[in-house]
């Protein structure tokens, strides 16, 4: 059994970047996640790998996109302002087929916002963030545990699908300190050789070349459809959610990462004050579980969406639930984190309410 | 006598900088076309002589048209 | 019987390109795959192209290459670089690319000594999108968006990136050449030669910044365009060598920047 350490999630996202092979890291500094790039100053010369502080976020990822190109195991972090500049770059990576990831511990916004926990770069995340059709993993962990396994599935994913990766946290989650255990470390030398990187012909074959452009636009159209065959195929197979307390749920809680841990502890004192409470959490923002919130929806009588932003998650959930049961929102905003008693009285609310419903609790059925 | 520069005909613009750059002034764009519609640059077979193979005109040439031979000493 | 003494270098593949008739990129092109061809390092490099008119340069040289955002190459090429210290690497820039939208990216490369060669071809205007002003436009001189002439008061004046860039410790070559004659060209070629050694001699980061025209954007034929530049883009961008280190070859009478010391730390 492997040891159980105390870590911060920030150093513990870097630690295990290290294990999963990352050996290229480009950054700059933006709180709250300073520690990522901290960690990886001082840790990643001792594997062999780079960090580079860079002069700015746009530099950074495009740094990550020449250190992918090369096919070395490559990342950057950064947090809401940083990854709104990491978007040009992001695109890039996308349309030149890298694998990277980037991880984003999100703050409050918009503008300077603030550098308190925030869910508000979903949309960001999840619709795009960046120009063209391209589409990102995005994991969505709650616990410093979680991130660290993600971390590994997301250097073997994104260059699985030869597209970049997020990690999108949040202050709290790279704040906050708790017991993890970490990963063997990879073994690169056992890594598939990649066949596409650009190190030099070596003499003996073609040029590769590391590219988004395609000035023919039926080429364009060509790549383009090639690389939606690629998101098809990652909403069919990497789809990731966590389902409480759902066989008898009447309400369904959903949350995710800070908001999710706070909708947990509403969940249980509900249960333990009778109220049918259970909660579809995702993992993976991108691709959305659609298909838990219909099925849920069939059945269950309403919906409880918690976020730390003005509600954005709650669009994807209203896609999946359409007009088949009512869906409540709470939020706090601005770096405010909700209280699990707060979320405990929206439940006791939504309880009565339906309650109240003469049509036995199926409101706009 | 072989030619001292050959022009490949098929990568020619037409710019003329091989002219201007030529001291012997024996570069001139032929009457013909190439098949995207440029005069390629010429030197005709009795200007060759007048080559020194300075070398002058491959290098102001943007397009790598020309390629410049030189006539190897007989050995004694 | 006689033997060939100028030829296509390997460096360059056999697609014809894209440039306007007599837009020296070619030139500029040939000479970066001469210099590769000469050091034998054609399969160990990598360019980075960078957004404007050599935005296709991948499709020209035989080397591995990767396409890079507008201004980002400098970047591109320090992690191409970082996870592979023995390949040559270089970017290919123009004046817009290098010294506007890219202005933090090659300070900051340079800051750090990367240890890349940068060509940077400046002909005083952004060629690709047709023909709008860029920071070297001279002054008065037309462009798309500066019609009737760059005014300073609107517009400042042009910026000399190798004056600039020299006054920093880590570039260990920046020299600023021209295409308007072949004797240029000939010492164009000694410069990216130059620059391509401080690389291999891992002396750290490397610029040779080619004056250039743009014949279509400019207005001009070729050759007066080549005489407009030597006239008017010479007195603004003086050549020569602004930085050089010890220990590369040629003369090295420029300027070397004097270290800064390090501070103590625990």
């Amino acid at each position: 059994m492997a040891e159980q350490i105390l870590m911060k999630g920030n150093e513990a996202v870097a630690e295990a970047a290290i294990r999963a092979g990352c050996r290229f890291f480009a950054g700059y500094p933006i709180t709250p996640q300073n520690e990522i790039p901290e960690y990886m100053a001082r840790k990643l010369f001792e594997v062999g790998g780079t960090f580079i502080q860079a002069e700015s976020e746009v530099s950074a990822i495009n740094m990550v996109y020449g250190g992918a190109g090369t096919g070395t195991r490559s990342m950057t972090s950064s947090s809401s302002p940083g990854i709104s500049l990491k978007q040009e770059g992001i695109s890039y990576i996308a349309g030149a087929e890298l694998p990277a990831l980037v991880v984003n511990m999100v703050r409050a916004g918009p503008g300077l916002g603030g550098i308190q926990p925030a869910q508000g770069d979903w949309f960001q995340a999840t619709k795009g963030g960046g120009h063209g059709d391209y589409r990102l993993l995005v994991f969505v962990p709650a616990s410093v545990q979680e991130a660290i396994d993600l971390v590994g599935q997301a250097f073997e994913l994104a260059e699985h699908y030869r597209n970049p990766v997020m990690i999108l946290g949040d202050a709290v989650l790279g704040q906050m300190m708790e017991p993890v255990v970490l990963p063997e470390p990879v073994d690169l030398a056992k890594l598939p050789q990649k066949s596409w990187a650009t190190t030099g012909t070596g003499g003996t074959r073609k040029p590769n070349v590391v590219n988004s452009l395609y000035l023919d636009a039926e080429l364009c159209e060509k790549h383009n459809f090639k690389l939606q065959e690629k998101y098809r195929q990652m909403t069919e197979r990497e789809v990731r959610f966590e389902e409480l307390n759902m066989d008898d749920a009447e309400i369904v809680l959903t949350a995710y990462g800070t908001s999710a841990r706070v909708a947990i502890s509403a969940m249980k004192r509900a249960r333990s004050e009778g109220l049918k409470v259970g909660m579809i959490r995702p993992i993976t923002a991108w691709p959305f579980p659609y298909e838990p919130f219909r099925k849920a929806s069939e059945r269950v009588r309403a919906f409880l969406d918690v976020e730390m932003s003005a509600g954005q998650m709650i669009e994807d959930v209203r896609l999946a639930v359409q007009d088949r049961a009512p869906i409540f929102f709470y939020n706090r905003m601005g770096g405010m984190v909700p209280t699990p008693k707060a979320v405990l009285e929206e439940l006791h609310k939504i309880d009565h309410s339906l309650k109240r419903d003469k049509l036995g609790g199926r409101l706009g059925v | 006598m072989d030619k001292k520069v050959s022009f490949d005909e098929e990568r020619c613009k037409g710019c003329e900088l091989c002219i201007e750059a030529c001291p012997k002034g024996i570069i001139h764009l032929a009457d013909h076309f190439n098949s995207k519609g440029f005069h390629p640059a010429a030197v005709t077979d009795e200007e060759q002589a007048k080559c020194t193979t300075c070398l002058l005109c491959a290098r102001m040439c943007p397009d790598t048209v020309i390629e410049i031979f030189r006539p190897e000493r007989v050995a004694r | 019987m006689s033997v060939k003494v100028f030829e296509r270098p390997k460096a360059l593949s056999s697609v014809i390109f894209h440039y306007c008739p007599g837009c020296t990129h070619g030139i500029i092109h040939r000479l970066v795959a001469e210099a590769i061809d000469e050091f034998g390092v054609q399969g160990k490099t990598i360019g980075v192209a960078s957004v404007g008119c050599s935005v296709l340069a991948y499709n020209y040289f035989n080397v591995d290459f990767q396409q890079a955002a507008h201004g980002r190459a400098p970047a591109v090429a320090t992690g191409i670089k970082r996870c592979l210290p023995d390949r040559t690497v270089f970017t290919y820039q123009g004046d817009g690319d290098l010294a506007s939208i890219g202005t933090a990216e090659i300070v900051h490369a340079a800051m750090r000594g990367e240890n890349i060669t940068v060509i940077f071809v400046n002909n005083a205007i952004y060629g690709m999108t047709g023909g709008q002003m860029a920071p070297t436009t001279l002054l008065g001189q037309n462009t798309t968006t500066s019609p009737g002439g760059r005014k300073p008061e609107r517009a400042g004046r042009p910026i000399r990136m190798s004056e600039m860039l020299s006054q920093l410790e880590g570039p260990a070559y920046i020299a600023r050449v021209s295409t308007h004659n072949a004797a240029q060209v000939a010492r164009a070629k000694q410069a990216v030669k130059k620059a391509f050694q401080a690389q291999v001699d891992k002396k750290g980061f490397s610029m040779v910044e080619v004056l250039s025209t743009c014949p279509t954007n400019w207005g001009m034929t070729p050759n007066e365009a080549l005489k407009w530049l030597e006239e008017n883009m010479l007195p603004v961008y003086p050549l020569g060598e602004f930085k050089t280190e010890p220990g590369l070859p040629g003369p090295s009478a420029a300027k070397t920047t004097v270290p800064t010391r390090e501070v103590k730390t625990d």
